[in-house]
């Protein structure tokens, strides 16, 4: 092929490790013995903080998209609305039951956005997120340099689904954060009157605004978890989206039909809600606690299924 | 060491899938997608360390699958793969790959998308990013492009930053699939010149291509591949080696011109209106000229001709380079 000189180039490589041998062809350097040192250039092998870096890199991605940052601003400026719209409306006197109560102290508001918005618009928007996880980069064929970098599956799962949870949780404090702060401005502060009459203190109630978003959060982690196992399976990130968008508002349907009121506890959007049982006194940890459980299921479950299916999955995009 | 390919399953390397001398060893290498089309059927390939080895095929002969399975994206259903001796963890971090064409994210900018692919790689340090990232930039050439978004890019920009992103460390094999797709002849020149540079560093390179004439530039080695077989592998030198080099005379006085030639002992004489060809055999180009002139032929123009990759193609498969189905 060439002519050219044998010895060592002296040619910038930038960016190119000198291996141990500087000849450029096999007719150079024909029939050597096979057991040769191998001519691999010592290299680090797993760095520590890997994991990490690329978790970084994802959570970056994710909260640098406008896309994504629309739906949590979005989701904001609705605790708003509907605050200054109960105190534009908290005048008459025909309101009652959780309406009054929010009007009567700061922090309802919160508990009332929270319930009202983890029914569908919360989980739309983690939906997005996680159904677009795989399938975005499947589509995008991201997928196949992010494998050969290597990414590696399971790791690179991981890492997708944490980077959804965090989604999940910012999601939920997004929310959380904006009907305090909506509720703290538009209406009295003081002692809190819960659900089942009794009175507790103010911080009392931030403390169970926090079990709330701590419950809400790993609800919509479970939803994450169903739209990363659907967003698995395809290349459509559309698809995987609004499969699990459809596949929540069909259990909301069943789960309002009295006849099937026996798989009711056993459908996500039964629990959503669940968190109200902090505004008892004493807790209704029982009921917390089978919240968690059934959401806890979902994601083993899920993602379970997202790890066979993602694992062996041929990358043809 | 042209080697036809018989039956499926004949080996044609001699190498055992361990060669640690060899960069990519296949063995029996077989994909059958789930529709039941035979993408590769048995492929027996053997990369030597430090070629720079090319990958002919007409469209749809199987060459970004076959990539496509050393790279570990697809499962064969048939035979076994390795790089580098390795196993397919620790070998990827030293393979820089380029599969069926650039793929980013398109709201990211060219560095940002660098840094994105090199935080999955767990060998590579985020201490040193940012430099290694500069440097597989500059190589490409796209250092002023390296802040504007991905989105913005033209068909030869996303092109080179496939290609940085395929050295953004140290690698000791290099996987491109197609690299000069989309590039302007000037870009074409640019790879065809940073390939054989990077050779020269002593990284392998394994490139396909449907392009016989840049193999033919850039490669020491080479396969073929036909409907997911291999047709022929070898060096370039012993591929072409099969057929004879030629000399073409152009001259307005083709009969005496045919006369000289075959006079002179040449074998195969052919010609055609204003050319005359012949196998130049053991012959110096610049004897046969000074017979021609001597014997008075008008020679406008004298040349050896090497026979080419493509002229072995045909001589293989005496057949066009058309779409595998
Ligand atoms: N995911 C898939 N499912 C079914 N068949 C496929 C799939 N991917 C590729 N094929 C088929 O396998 C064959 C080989 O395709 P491949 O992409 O490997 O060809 P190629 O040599 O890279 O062609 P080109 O030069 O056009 O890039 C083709 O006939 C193609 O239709
Ligand atoms: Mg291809």
């Amino acid at each position: 092929m060439s002519t050219a000189d044998t010895g060592t180039r002296t040619r910038r490589t930038p960016g190119l490790v000198p291996v141990t041998e500087t000849l450029s062809t096999v007719e150079r350097r024909p029939e050597e013995p096979s057991d040769r040192p191998a001519p691999l250039a010592p290299q680090a092998g797993r760095r520590a903080g890997a994991f990490w870096r690329l978790l970084v890199s994802e959570l970056s991605l994710t909260f640098h998209r406008p896309r994504n940052l629309a739906m949590l601003a979005a989701l904001a400026t609705v605790p708003v609305i509907m605050g200054v719209s109960l105190r534009l409306f908290a005048g008459d006197d025909q309101v009652g039951g959780m309406i009054a109560a929010v009007a009567g102290n700061s922090l309802m508001l919160t508990f009332l956005a929270l319930s009202a918005l983890v029914l569908l618009m919360m989980p739309i928007a983690v939906s997005v997120v996680a159904g677009d996880a795989l399938a975005g980069e499947a589509g995008g064929g991201t997928l196949r340099y992010l494998l050969a970098a290597p990414a590696g599956r399971t790791r690179l799962l991981a890492v997708k689904y944490l980077n959804a949870v965090v989604y999940a949780y910012a999601v939920t404090a997004v929310v959380a954060l904006s009907a305090l702060v909506t509720g703290l401005v538009l209406f009295p502060a003081g002692d809190v009157v819960l659900l089942s009459g009794t009175t507790v203190t103010m911080t009392d109630g931030l403390l169970r605004i926090a079990l709330t978003v701590g419950y809400v959060g790993f609800a919509l982690s479970a939803v994450a978890a169903v739209a990363l196992a659907i967003s698995a399976f395809t290349e459509v990130p559309i698809g995987a989206i609004a499969g699990t968008v459809v596949l929540i508002i069909a259990c909301q349907v069943l789960r309002a039909i009295p006849a099937l009121e026996a798989i009711a506890p056993y459908l996500l959007p039964t629990r959503f809600t669940g968190f109200d049982a902090v505004l008892r006194s004493p807790i209704d940890t029982g009921a917390l606690t089978e919240g968690l459980l059934t959401f806890g299921a979902y994601i083993v479950m899920s993602l379970s299924i997202a790890w066979a299916h993602f694992t062996g999955k041929d990358v043809t995009s | 060491m042209t080697t036809v390919a018989q039956e499926a399953g004949a080996p044609t390397g001699a190498a055992p899938p361990s060669d640690p001398g060899a960069a990519i060893v296949t063995s029996g290498l077989t994909k059958r997608f789930r529709g039941g089309q035979t993408a590769v059927d048995a492929l027996d390939l053997t990369v030597p360390r430090g070629s720079v080895y090319g990958f002919l095929g007409p469209n749809g002969s199987g060459k970004t699958t076959t990539i496509r399975m050393l790279l570990g994206l697809i499962t064969p259903t048939g035979g076994t793969c390795s790089l580098l001796g390795l196993p397919l963890a620790l070998a990827l971090p030293r393979v820089g790959a380029l599969v069926e064409g650039p793929a980013f994210y398109p709201y990211l900018t060219g560095e940002a998308n660098l840094r994105r692919f090199d935080a999955a790689d767990p060998t590579a340090s985020g201490a040193t990013v940012r430099r290694r990232v500069g440097e597989a930039l500059e190589r490409v050439g796209l250092t002023a492009a390296a802040g504007k978004r991905y989105r913005n890019y033209s068909l030869g920009m996303r092109q080179r930053l496939a290609i940085a992103a395929a050295l953004l460390g140290p690698r000791e094999l290099l996987i491109l699939d197609e690299p000069t797709n989309g590039l302007d002849p000037q870009g074409t020149r640019e790879v065809r010149a940073l390939v054989k540079e990077i050779a020269a560093g002593g990284t392998t390179v394994f490139v396909s291509s449907h392009l016989l004439a840049e193999v033919e530039q850039m490669c020491t080695h080479a396969a073929i591949m036909r409907t997911g077989r291999l047709v022929a592998d070898g060096t370039i030198a012993s591929l072409s080696g099969g057929l004879a080099t030629r000399v073409s005379v152009e001259t307005p006085d083709a009969a005496d011109a045919a006369r000289v030639l075959a006079a002179l002992g040449l074998a195969d004489v052919r010609s055609a209106a204003g050319a005359v060809t012949a196998e130049l055999g053991g012959h110096a180009p610049e004897r046969v000229n000074a017979a021609l002139v001597g014997e008075g032929v008008a020679v406008r123009g004298l040349a050896v001709v090497r026979p080419s990759l493509e002229d072995v193609f045909v001589g293989l498969t005496g057949e066009g380079f058309d779409v595998d189905g």
